[in-house]
């Protein structure tokens, strides 16, 4: 019986050792093998963050004039996860709210819809952040209104006023600058989880730059949020202060754009538009362009229509975002300067003459002939208004703008390329000339959303003949039985013309050439890139990429980092070519197609250059009004380029306006000239930059407060 | 009185002691009262009371429990026999006025404490544990003279003495106790050598009977089957049974080699393990000690219950041995429920860690436990 007992108790003894055994093995898994994994959880479960959002960096002009900062307003905030949790989804409480806020009731509503839900607005009507977070539906609201709605809590449950820190839009001297500024949107549930755990980390409350500055440096003037990680018991009661990092205020912009000139500017192309239509023409839209040609900052710019940036602050309503967006708004948000595309026409002829000489072709004196029409193929083509003017140099063909000797020219080169049937490798001179001054490619400047353009080049053809060959092909073969139904005819032609392409749609024709040497038929620029071309010209070859912004400062003003120019391409361009270009372009003022806007000029104390084009834009469009310029010619500062949308000619509708933006650079008053009445600050773009001390303010440079004077001794406030 | 108590006449009363066991015991009851401090500490402050309230309370009870001790180590092993039956029915009567209403304190829905003047309760289930040890060795240890394992007769007997008690336990309902008591009772027939074959188709019924009344409506409530069940996926209810649980893992898994030191725990001081002091004492202890300090636990339970069953070894009489046997499956197989529990390989029930957890009737009970221990060692038939 003891010796039953005894094994047994040995079994026992078995269970025991395996039992404990058990333990300290799951116990080992638990702490030192799966250790670090759980430590990690366990300090999420215990420690909360607090983000203190950063001060949004300050953007300034060229002098330190704040054009965008922050300031304090009342927000008023509705949840909207409170709301639903109402018998009647909160309609009494929205009902109360709206005439408070000055807003229909189905605009607070639309504003609080979430973007996606049914009967939602498109966004930025909507709201695109998270159900759960507070979503402010007014900002800037009086004071007395925020103090009211917090009084009386019962009757506004859910609804919140909060003091915020907003963008400020100065409008310092009247600028609006609305498309090289941008503004900001609430963070999308993509951009949230996209950046999650990076050092880019966003808020879901944080904004984002969504267009402009604020989008393209948004990295920069963001700043880093201050965290707070507290540790916290079970029922989140605050234990301690586990770490505090203070946030770090976002970097300040300094524009290489002066706010007077950029007044200046903007006022001038509205003046061009204004122009126009007093013409007749349609005006529908325009661009100017300032760059400094030695480095390829931009001084000034400026798109029409514009818009109120400001309108984004708090939301916006239908009515307003219809005013961003309809058909009579015309795409205010769109930057005519960056994005919209028109024929350069003969602004592109500086181009032309350019590849001329690379393609060895004579200059100088020799005679070009420049008869009213000549023969393009089957096909006669114009001078404008039908012009002749004999035999003339290329200089002088520059001057009056003469068609038909570029015409000739380009034929000429076409025809040395084969023609019809061109030859192994072509040499295409305008092709690459203007690919070379960097026309079909983004011009690489600072800011999101740059259109790149086209060269109607024989490339051009290849690309399109490869991508549309089997649509083209397939038309001809069934046809367009659609639009046969209402216009047989119409689908008649139509199929002749698929077919056509079918066959030979890839081929690169003489007129093909022709059109491309004045700048018309497939070639598209933006206003910033033919900017670039002449700043190129007259600074002897070199495509820089512009910039906006010249230096970023940090709040403290303790680093400063300043944006090297940075070059793009070498255009070859030789000296004697670009000689002579400058000298055609002095021409142009001083004898040619620019006399009437510079007529009384002081060209002799400030010899400028320019170029002007009126655009085909077709059939039933008004000619598209281009107006070029460098300056001085003999020690080139700047490039100005105006173009006005169904504008009429460059002379008359742009022109003007470009010399009164000459007339404030240089402080001309009829033929006096004195660089005391420059709207720049000590007549010149600034070399200095703006001080900023260790509090974050801003010093102007020397001489802004005279320039402030001028310029609204100019065009007035403008507010 | 004096005649109450005799040990070995010749031997004075330390020599008769197994130190060992002693001091492992009351190295543990210690450094337990004062994990019970820390655990205690962050929520008794939250309510403005004394932190070392608890540890205070629970250092008072292991004094009782060392003065049971030397009463039961010292009293006499006749008299222990044959008290037994009285002690045994002192435990019934303990379990049966629990019951009864007014009387039993209901905590976490179970009525299992009989409150006293003072603020102090009594847990009559854990002395019960005791009383049933002996009075299942009692009964089968009546044929050792013929030195023959029990008789069916027996073995049945002793069954019942075992299963009155978890009856009237399953009435609180106080599922984790009824278990230890019938995993108790189980090795208690292993240790009593009875019948092999009886043992299987004993072990087969039970496991039959539990599924069967698992499966059978009105037995166990829904949340009474959750909360045996959340342990294996304590992520499917973390809000409420499964809380605790994650709790515990995430306390005792950042505790690394050796832990955030005594009073240093992050997830203590949180309070995140709810009712730490008591079954989950273990995560504070594996948080602020880490490995080392809850591998220690671990070992001087495993000594404590490694030299009960020497105990059973040594004695060559069969009350001797049976007890010794039923006293080590108890803590053995309570000290592995909770540790396991905290560890996430057994379902929750509320046990409480032997001589670590806050409780004083459990603190009493174990102490009385080493005190019998030592008593019927080297006991030898007489």
């Amino acid at each position: 019986m003891n010796r039953i007992a005894l094994t047994r108790i040995l079994v026992l003894q078995v269970l025991l050792v395996s039992l404990f055994a058990v333990l300290l093995g799951r116990l080992y898994t638990f702490q030192i093998v799966r250790g670090d994994e759980i430590l990690n959880q366990a300090a999420d479960v215990r420690s909360r963050e607090i983000i203190e959002p950063a001060v949004r960096g300050v953007i300034m002009d060229q002098a330190g004039r704040i054009l965008v900062g922050n300031r304090a307003t009342n927000v008023i905030s509705v949840s909207k996860a409170e709301l639903e949790q109402m018998p009647d989804d909160g309609e009494e409480v929205l009902r109360r709210l709206a005439p408070l806020l000055d807003l229909k009731l189905e605009d607070l509503k639309s504003k609080i819809t979430i973007c996606g839900e049914e009967g939602a607005k498109p966004p930025p009507v909507c709201w695109n952040g998270s159900r759960y977070q507070p979503i402010p539906v007014a900002r800037d609201i009086d004071f007395d209104v925020a103090v009211k709605i917090m009084e009386r809590r019962s009757e506004f449950p859910g609804v919140t006023a909060e003091v915020e820190q907003v963008r400020d839009f100065t409008k310092i001297l009247g600028v609006n600058m609305a498309h090289v500024l941008g503004y900001l949107g609430p963070v999308s549930d993509n951009e949230l989880s996209e950046r999650a755990g990076t050092d880019r980390e966003l808020q879901r409350t944080d904004l984002v730059g969504r267009a402009g500055l604020e989008a393209f440096y948004d990295d920069e003037l963001r700043g880093t949020p201050g965290v707070t990680t507290l540790s916290v018991d079970r029922s989140m009661a605050i234990l301690g202060v586990d770490s505090k990092t203070p946030s770090q205020p976002g970097d300040y912009l300094v524009l290489s754009i002066d706010a007077a000139l950029q007044r200046v500017v903007e006022e001038e192309l509205e003046n061009a538009i204004f122009r126009a239509r007093e013409q007749d023409y349609a005006g529908d839209s325009g661009a100017a362009v300032v760059v400094d040609v030695t480095n390829g900052q931009i001084l000034a710019m400026a798109s029409y229509p514009t818009y109120d940036p400001a309108i984004w602050l708090g939301g916006v309503t239908d009515a307003e975002y219809e005013s961003l967006v309809s058909d009579e708004a015309n795409a205010p948000l769109t930057s005519r300067a960056i994005q919209g595309l028109w024929a350069p026409a003969s602004t592109f002829k500086v181009i032309t003459t350019a590849a001329a000489a690379a393609a060895n072709l004579p200059l100088g004196q020799t005679l070009y002939n420049c008869p009213s029409t000549i023969m393009i193929g089957d096909r006669e083509m114009k001078n404008y208004e039908s012009n002749s003017y004999g035999p003339i140099t290329v200089s002088r063909a520059l001057e009056v703008s003469c068609n038909t000797v570029f015409y000739q020219m380009g034929y000429d080169m076409w025809v040395r390329d084969g023609g019809l049937n061109p030859v192994e490798s072509p040499k295409d001179p305008i092709e690459k000339m203007a690919r070379q001054f960097g026309l079909g490619s983004p011009t690489g400047i600072d800011l999101p959303s740059e259109s790149r353009g086209r060269v109607g080049g024989r490339q051009f053809k290849l690309d399109m003949f490869a991508e549309y060959k089997d649509l083209w092909c397939y038309r001809a073969e069934v046809g367009y039985p659609d639009v046969a139904k209402d216009d047989p005819e119409r689908a008649a032609y139509l199929k002749l013309i698929a077919a056509e392409n079918c066959v030979d749609g890839g081929i690169y024709r003489g007129g093909d050439a022709a059109n491309l040497s004045i700048g018309q038929g497939d070639t598209v620029t933006t206003p910033l890139q033919m900017a670039m071309v002449y700043a190129a010209i007259a600074n002897g070859g070199t495509v820089y990429e512009p910039r906006v912004v010249k230096a970023i400062v940090s709040a403290d003003g303790k680093t400063v980092t300043n944006l090297k120019p940075k070059v793009k391409r070498k255009v070859k361009l030789s000296e004697v070519t670009q000689d002579y270009l400058m000298k055609s372009l002095k021409g142009v003022v001083e004898n040619g197609t620019a006399t009437f806007p510079f007529s009384g000029w002081p060209q002799g104390k400030i010899p400028v250059g320019a170029k002007t084009g009126s655009g085909q834009a077709g059939l039933d469009r008004d000619s598209t009004s281009w107006f070029a310029t460098v300056a001085p010619i003999n020690n080139p500062k700047y490039a100005v380029v105006m173009m006005v949308s169904q504008g009429g000619t460059g002379s008359l509708t742009s022109g003007p306006s470009v010399r009164k933006i000459y007339e404030a650079i240089y402080g001309v008053s009829g033929t006096n000239v004195n660089p005391k009445n420059s709207v720049l600050a000590q007549g010149k773009v600034a070399t200095v930059l703006p001080n900023v001390d260790a509090a974050g303010t801003i010093n102007f440079i020397a001489g802004t407060d005279v320039a402030d004077k001028r310029l609204l001794k100019l065009y007035g406030s403008g507010n | 009185m004096a005649n109450l108590f005799t040990a070995n006449a010749r031997d004075p009363w330390w020599k008769t002691q197994d130190w060992i066991l002693n001091l492992s015991a009351l190295s543990l009851s210690i450094l337990g009262s004062v994990l019970v401090w820390t655990a205690s500490a962050p929520e008794l402050e939250l309510y403005s009371q004394s932190e070392t309230k608890l540890f205070v309370r629970q250092i008072g009870f292991l004094i009782v429990g060392l003065i049971l001790a030397y009463i039961f180590s010292k009293a006499k092993y006749v008299l222990l026999r044959a008290y037994t039956p009285v002690l045994y029915v002192l435990g019934i009567i303990g379990l049966i006025v629990v019951l009864v209403p007014g009387v039993g304190v209901t905590v976490n829905g179970i009525q299992a404490w009989i409150g006293l003047p003072g603020g102090f309760t009594i847990q009559p289930a854990e002395f019960a544990k005791l009383t049933i040890v002996l009075g299942m060795s009692l009964v089968l240890s009546e044929t050792q003279h013929r030195d023959e394992p029990p008789s069916f007769k027996q073995t049945i007997a002793a069954m019942a003495l075992a299963l009155l008690p978890v009856a009237l336990i399953m009435l609180q309902p106080d599922l984790g106790t009824s278990f230890i008591i019938l995993v108790t009772m189980f090795v208690m027939l292993i240790g009593a050598a009875v019948n092999a074959r009886f043992l299987t188709s004993l072990a087969v019924l039970g496991s039959l009977g539990a599924i069967v009344l698992w499966l059978l409506p009105g037995v166990l409530a829904q949340w009474q089957k959750e909360r045996l069940l959340v342990f294996l996926d304590p992520e499917r209810d973390p809000t409420n049974f499964g809380y605790a649980l994650l709790q515990v893992r995430l306390a005792i898994g950042s505790g690394g080699w050796d832990g955030f030191g005594l009073f240093n725990g992050p997830q203590t001081n949180g309070r995140f393990v709810p009712e730490q002091q008591t079954d989950y004492i273990f995560s504070a202890a594996g948080e602020q000690l880490g490995f080392i300090g809850s591998a220690t636990i671990i070992a001087l339970l495993f000594v404590i219950v490694w030299r009960a069953i020497r105990i059973a070894i040594n004695t060559t009489d069969a009350f001797a041995r049976i007890t010794a046997v039923g006293l080590s499956g108890w803590i053995g197989f309570q000290a592995f429920q909770n540790i396991g529990m905290n560890l996430g390989i057994m379902p929750v029930t509320g046990v409480p860690l032997p001589f670590v957890s806050a409780g004083g009737t459990s603190m009493m009970a174990l102490w009385i436990a080493i005190g019998l221990l030592q008593n019927v060692r080297n006991r030898h038939s007489e």
